[in-house]
């Protein structure tokens, strides 16, 4: 056996199987998928073990909790996500891709790469709340039972992405 | 009939295995790198948008055929709301976190569980976002809960056919796959490996546009067949076995156990005035997951289909009998005749010149008039309304 990592999938029979496992989801449990949700019950969970006068006290916290009435984690987007975890774990054993390691273009610096991923990341988390959902929740979920936000959303994301994508060319080119 | 909704703790169960299916799918796709996924920004690599829109069209085909079929009730479907500018400024800046970051939070999630350094960090950068905004939650609220639309699909927004969004929204994603492959070999110089041979990919292309084809002729059940089959009753073609004014008011003021009473008109009328043992339906209650469970399977109980009208009334009688349903009943003349030869019966003044059989009915009329009264008062609180199921609550 090689170490070398396998190819990637062929990009449309990717997205035939990502559409069929969308759609056993929505045919199971009546909702689609989602992550930045999980995200969000850790954010809760965190901030609420550290600060819990400050979660009863604020707004949004309040709401959350009445929103989730089983607890912060007792949630089916969690346990979800928490498959995500070790389905892409799986998926990156089988592929020979598991690493430990900064993925990051030649041309730019560990530090530049840290500090975009981790802004990206910040804007993508408060977008997905502004959005009800990120590219997974509201985007790819949406489209598939054609709800108006859904699609909006998408187009925004795809669209925003192509506006910015000239300012930010130094962290990719 | 879907969505199944298992139990709370079954489903939950069944999220973990769905999740591990979607981060298998999302990981063997390339979405655990961010070179790949930033590619398409850049005009190198369209993976993102081959894997991202073909899943969404397999998934929204596969919803509109089910829904179509009467397999998914759609009333019962998650369908996220929509806010229009909290949807469009959290898009924007999602976009701005996508070309920042390399990621989105489900690929960041993959690439962190294969140890991409830079996937953990954009992980824990959106949690940070999720501070940021619940810090800034009061200052954003406004803007957060504007302009509801509520669960709206697009085709509705558009004032077009579901099948005609469908197939625009397909035609689109065709027309975006050639020409990103176009953009893709001028970028980088060469066609893509992973792309041969071409002649694959336009016998794929062309069963899509098939697929989206098929959209046109699958609307909604509920949205056609009742006025294809109220068409029907409008040029008589439907025989249906009838019960009479005075038949029913007998058999209610008998106190019939073996009736059972089906009232399709709208819900205001059932609550001021409905008949004894009676449930108020809709005609779209009846294309509803669970909806056998509303009309009694029971083949001994005459079933009796009322409306204001006879022809709605039948209307909703032949998609019961479709439904493989036995003895049933179409109340004559509607709940029209039944209100006027019954319920509102009044003597006429004079009976001079009326034949005995007819006194006999107008007596029997005027009895159970009183008698009926009463009944519908004594039964108004037992009387059953069917309710909208909620919708599954999701979303992130």
């Amino acid at each position: 056996m090689s170490d070398k990592p396998k190819n990637y999938m062929n990009p449309y029979l990717a997205g035939i199987m990502l559409g069929l496992v969308l759609l056993a989801t929505i045919y199971i449990t009546g909702r689609g998928l989602g992550a930045s949700g999980a995200m969000k019950s850790v954010e809760v969970g965190v901030v609420n073990a550290i600060a819990p006068n400050h979660t009863a006290n604020a707004k949004f916290y309040q709401e959350y909790f009445q929103e989730h009435p089983n607890g912060i984690f007792n949630n089916w987007l969690v346990f979800e996500v928490v498959g995500v975890i070790l389905g892409a774990f799986l998926s990156g054993l089988v592929s020979n891709r598991l690493t430990f390691k900064l993925e990051r273009p030649e041309k730019v610096k560990s530090a530049t790469r840290i500090v975009g991923a981790f802004v990206g990341g910040m804007f993508f988390g408060l977008g997905a709340q502004f959005a009800r959902g990120c590219t997974s929740g509201a985007a790819l979920s949406g489209m598939a039972v054609l709800s108006t936000g859904g699609i909006i959303t998408m187009f925004c994301i795809f669209g925003g992405a192509y506006l910015f994508a000239y300012f930010f060319r130094k962290l990719w080119l | 009939m879907g969505p199944l909704i298992p139990s709370e703790g079954l489903n939950l169960v069944i999220g973990l295995f769905i999740g591990i299916a979607f981060g298998f799918t999302l990981e063997q796709a390339g979405f655990s790198t961010s070179k790949k996924l930033v590619g398409m920004f850049y005009g190198y690599d369209f993976t993102v948008l081959r894997v991202f829109f073909t899943g969404g069209l397999v998934a929204m085909i596969g919803v509109v055929i089910l829904a179509h079929f009467g397999l998914l009730d759609m009333s019962l479907v998650y369908i996220n709301p929509t806010y229009l500018w909290s949807a469009i400024l959290g898009g924007l800046i999602m976009g701005l976190g996508f070309v920042i970051g390399g990621f989105c939070p489900g690929t960041g999630i993959c690439a962190a569980a294969i140890g991409k350094i830079d996937g953990i960090i954009f992980v824990i950068g959106t949690i940070f976002g999720v501070v940021v905004f619940a810090e800034g939650y009061p200052l954003f609220e406004g803007i957060y809960w504007d302009k509801y639309l509520g669960n709206v699909q697009m085709n509705e927004t558009l004032h077009i056919s579901q099948g005609l969004f469908v197939f625009l929204f397909m035609a689109f994603g065709a027309i975006a796959f050639i020409v990103t492959q176009i953009i893709e070999e001028k970028v980088n110089g060469k066609p893509n490996p992973v792309l041969q041979p071409k002649s694959r990919y336009i016998g794929f292309s062309a069963l899509i546009f098939l697929l989206g084809l098929s959209a046109f002729i699958l609307p909604n059940p509920e949205d056609y067949k009742p006025a294809q089959i109220k068409n029907e009753v409008e040029k008589g073609n439907y025989q249906v076995a009838y019960i009479s004014p005075d038949e029913l008011a007998l058999r209610l003021i008998n106190n019939d156990e073996n009736i059972k009473i089906y009232d399709f008109r709208p819900p205001e009328q059932f609550a001021k005035v409905s008949l004894p043992n009676s449930i108020n339906l809709k005609i779209v209650d009846l294309y509803r997951k669970g909806s056998n469970k509303l009309i009694s399977g029971d083949p001994q109980i005459k079933k009796i289909i009322i409306a204001n009208d006879e022809k709605d009334a039948i209307t909703a009688e032949e998609i019961i009998k479709n439904k493989g349903y036995k003895n049933l009943y179409v109340l004559q003349g509607g709940m029209q005749a039944f209100t006027n030869d019954i319920i509102n019966f009044k003597m006429p003044v004079t009976m001079a010149g009326i034949s005995p059989n007819l006194i006999a009915t107008y007596t029997f009329r005027d009895n159970a008039s009183k008698t009926i009264e009463q009944l519908i008062k004594d039964s108004k609180k037992s009387n059953v309304i069917v309710k909208d199921k909620k919708r599954v609550l999701g979303g992130c």
